[in-house]
């Protein structure tokens, strides 16, 4: 018992030195600038950037619609734009899942050398740069683009579609540069998927639709919630793509931090905005944390 | 009529090196109604895929299946009326033990009370009251595999599949299950097809024995037959121990029933046949328990074998004896040490004469296998 104990304090004591650099580099590198961020947050924005130390809940309140301490004037466009940017962000999971889930399971199949070859297609986009794969897409969709070229030169419209700086363009490079996001934690789940339980499941007399509900879909779970995280939690920030493919028009939540502080210089409404992201990204991973340790549970 | 009908069962694979494997070639068996039928063969034989042929998860490159007059080839396999215990289990983890073995009743719409009812019988049945909520992860290996006999069960198949289903227990609970597997099976009069590579398993289990080895049918026939009187000498190697001499028939006496054959380096063994005649190549088998040590008294004839211990290996109930008896050759006797007091006291090197009844000798044509 005793020795027990000591061994036990002592292997307590080894885990402290050896998490030691990490906690501190979280420290430095994540709480004091979110600490910072949260602090700013409240404070009166400076006339040249920088910020008065003065309380100024009005940042927030700009967000929800009410600038200052005048209630006359509700105005929710940043409330709107975040909920667009929420909009975005789904229609970007919902599309990428669309096509990974299916995906997934035609991978798992293939023969050894294939899969890894297609696995090295999927990782092979990150080795170029980000900016110029979006701006590829603005190449392929313009109107005078290589899409709208194939589809007029077939005879299938008469005038250039206007694809480019839309909500479909957006989340055309969205869902492009998250793909590999989304099919990734998919793949796992599927590859190690016992297919003797889809036996089991059609020799209980359940018809193939039947199988996908109640085996399938139930044991990808995993897989889907957290592909879709994963994409979703970057989609709601991104401010690359909506700002090179999005033009004027479609404004996402992104956009507006990048301008708070790059251009009119609003720290602490930047602040606000992304702890507003950071807010709602928290409570989406306390949903897939509380859902998988109920899983956890009910599995062990 | 039969019951369920293999017929010339014909199916082959492609391996990605492009051979072509042959995992059943031309395999007939009629399986009767209510019998408990095993197949057994080595590993790699083709018994899984035969198992999943019936069951519908493979298709037949050639022959049928028929149930009671009618093809199956056409009913894919969630409409057939036979389950399979896999040999994994493949309980569904995200199901608790009820929802496993209700879940054949809810995909086929049987109402919740209704449902509850029969699982409630099935968990009975199986020993398992009082685990329905647990998670298949919570229950130890013989205990999933209750549940999934119970799952299969519980939809009354006509036929039950069971793909080496104790494979995965340990000793005692293997031969625990047998047992009641064994009786499960009387009771509830459903017809079982019972995958082993286990001969002890399948002699132990089985109304009948199918052999199979490469894809082919060595021998069906109730576990004495095929123990007693094997087909070839794969069936005698396979199922039990077996001593194997070649030779030819060089006398036979038709009123006793009884012939001599001498192998080529001039042995002389004797055997109770009536099957072969002077001049026939044939192979004579005779099992390890059935050579008795006789004393010095007893007179030379064909129908005993002298030679010296070599090995002495105890069993516990028996002494296995490896008897060299000339050219080259070795006899594996099964002694029991305790049954007469003699010679109890065998050692290394011993000579001994080693006697047998003719008709313990079992003769095969030469050639067969
Ligand atoms: N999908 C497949 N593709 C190619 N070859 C296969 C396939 N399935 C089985 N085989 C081959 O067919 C033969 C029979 O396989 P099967 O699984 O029926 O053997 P088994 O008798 O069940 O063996 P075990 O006792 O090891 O389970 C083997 O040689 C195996 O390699
Ligand atoms: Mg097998």
């Amino acid at each position: 018992m005793a020795f027990g104990k000591t061994a036990d304090s002592r292997r307590r004591q080894g885990l402290v030195l050896l998490l030691s650099p990490v906690t501190l580099l979280l420290g430095v590198f994540f709480l004091i600038p979110l600490g910072i961020m949260i602090v700013y947050s409240f404070l009166e924005p400076g006339l040249y950037g920088g910020v008065e130390w003065n309380w100024y809940p009005y940042n927030y309140g700009r967000i929800i619609g009410w600038p200052l301490n005048d209630y006359e004037t509700f105005e929710p466009i940043y409330l709107s734009i975040f909920l667009g940017s929420v909009k975005i962000a789904l229609l970007t999971v919902l599309v990428s899942l669309l096509i990974c889930y299916p995906a997934a399971f035609w991978v798992s199949r293939m023969s050894e050398p294939r899969k890894s070859f297609v696995l090295f297609l999927i990782t092979l986009p990150f080795f170029a740069n980000l900016l110029v794969r979006i701006y590829a897409w603005l190449l392929l969709l313009r109107p005078s683009g290589f899409i709208n070229m194939a589809l007029e030169s077939l005879g299938l419209i008469a005038q250039p579609l206007d694809m480019l700086f839309s909500s479909f363009a957006v989340i055309v490079g969205m869902v492009y540069i998250f793909t590999p996001f989304m099919f990734l934690p998919i793949y796992a789940n599927v590859e190690k998927l016992d297919f003797s339980l889809v036996r089991a499941s059609q020799d209980l007399g359940a018809p193939p639709v039947q199988t996908f509900l109640r085996v399938i879909l139930p044991l990808t779970v995993p897989g889907i919630a957290g592909g879709s995280i994963i994409v979703f939690i970057p989609a709601l920030g991104n401010f690359i793509v909506p700002a090179f493919l999005g033009g004027s028009k479609v404004q996402m939540t992104g956009n507006l931090i990048e301008r708070s502080f790059l251009q009119s210089r609003d720290w602490p409404f930047g602040a606000a905005l992304s702890l507003l992201i950071m807010g709602s990204v928290v409570i989406i991973v306390m949903f897939q944390v509380i859902r998988s340790t109920r899983q956890n549970r009910g599995a062990a | 009529m039969g019951f369920l009908q293999i017929a010339s069962a014909h199916k082959a694979y492609q391996t990605p090196e492009g051979a072509l494997v042959r995992a059943l070639d031309d395999i007939s068996i009629d399986v009767r109604n209510n019998e408990f039928l095993t197949l057994l063969g080595p590993s790699g034989c083709g018994k899984t895929t035969l198992l999943k042929i019936i069951a519908g998860f493979e298709d037949l490159d050639g022959g049928d299946i028929i149930l009671e007059g009618r093809s199956l080839k056409e009913v894919p396999a969630h409409r057939r009326p036979f389950n399979t215990v896999f040999q994994n289990y493949a309980l569904f983890p995200h199901m608790t033990i009820s929802q496993n073995i209700g879940y054949g009743l809810d995909v086929a719409g049987v109402k919740k009370p209704d449902r509850d009812r029969r699982v409630g019988e099935a968990l009975e049945m199986v020993g398992l009251v009082g685990y329905g909520s647990r998670r298949p992860a919570q229950l130890s290996g013989g205990q999933q595999q209750r549940v999934a006999l119970a799952r299969s069960l519980i939809l009354k198949p006509r036929v039950l599949l069971l793909d080496e289903p104790l494979s995965a227990l340990d000793r005692k609970m293997r031969e625990a299950m047998q047992i009641e597997l064994k009786n499960l099976q009387d009771s509830v009069g459903i017809t079982f097809i019972f995958v082993t590579h286990d001969q002890e398993e399948a002699l132990a289990m089985s109304d009948r024995i199918a052999v199979i080895s490469n894809g082919r049918l060595q021998q069906l026939g109730s576990p004495t037959e095929v123990y007693d009187a094997p087909d070839n000498e794969f069936v005698a190697n396979f199922v039990g121990t077996s001593n194997l001499f070649t030779g030819r028939i060089i006398d036979v006496d038709t009123g006793q029933g009884l012939v001599t054959m001498e192998t080529g380096n001039g042995r002389r063994l004797c055997a109770g046949s009536r099957a072969y005649g002077l001049g026939d190549e044939v192979k004579l088998i005779l099992r390890p328990e059935h050579l008795r040590l006789v004393d010095g008294d007893t007179p030379d004839g064909p129908c005993l074998i002298e030679g010296s211990v070599k090995d002495v290996i105890f069993v516990g109930s028996v002494v296995h004896l490896h008897v060299d008896v000339g050219f080259g050759r070795t006899a594996i006797v099964y002694h029991h040490h305790d049954r007469t007091g003699f010679r109890n006291d065998i050692e290394h090197g011993a000579h001994v004469r080693l006697a047998y009844a003719p008709d313990s000798a079992h003769l095969i044509a030469n050639g067969r296998g």
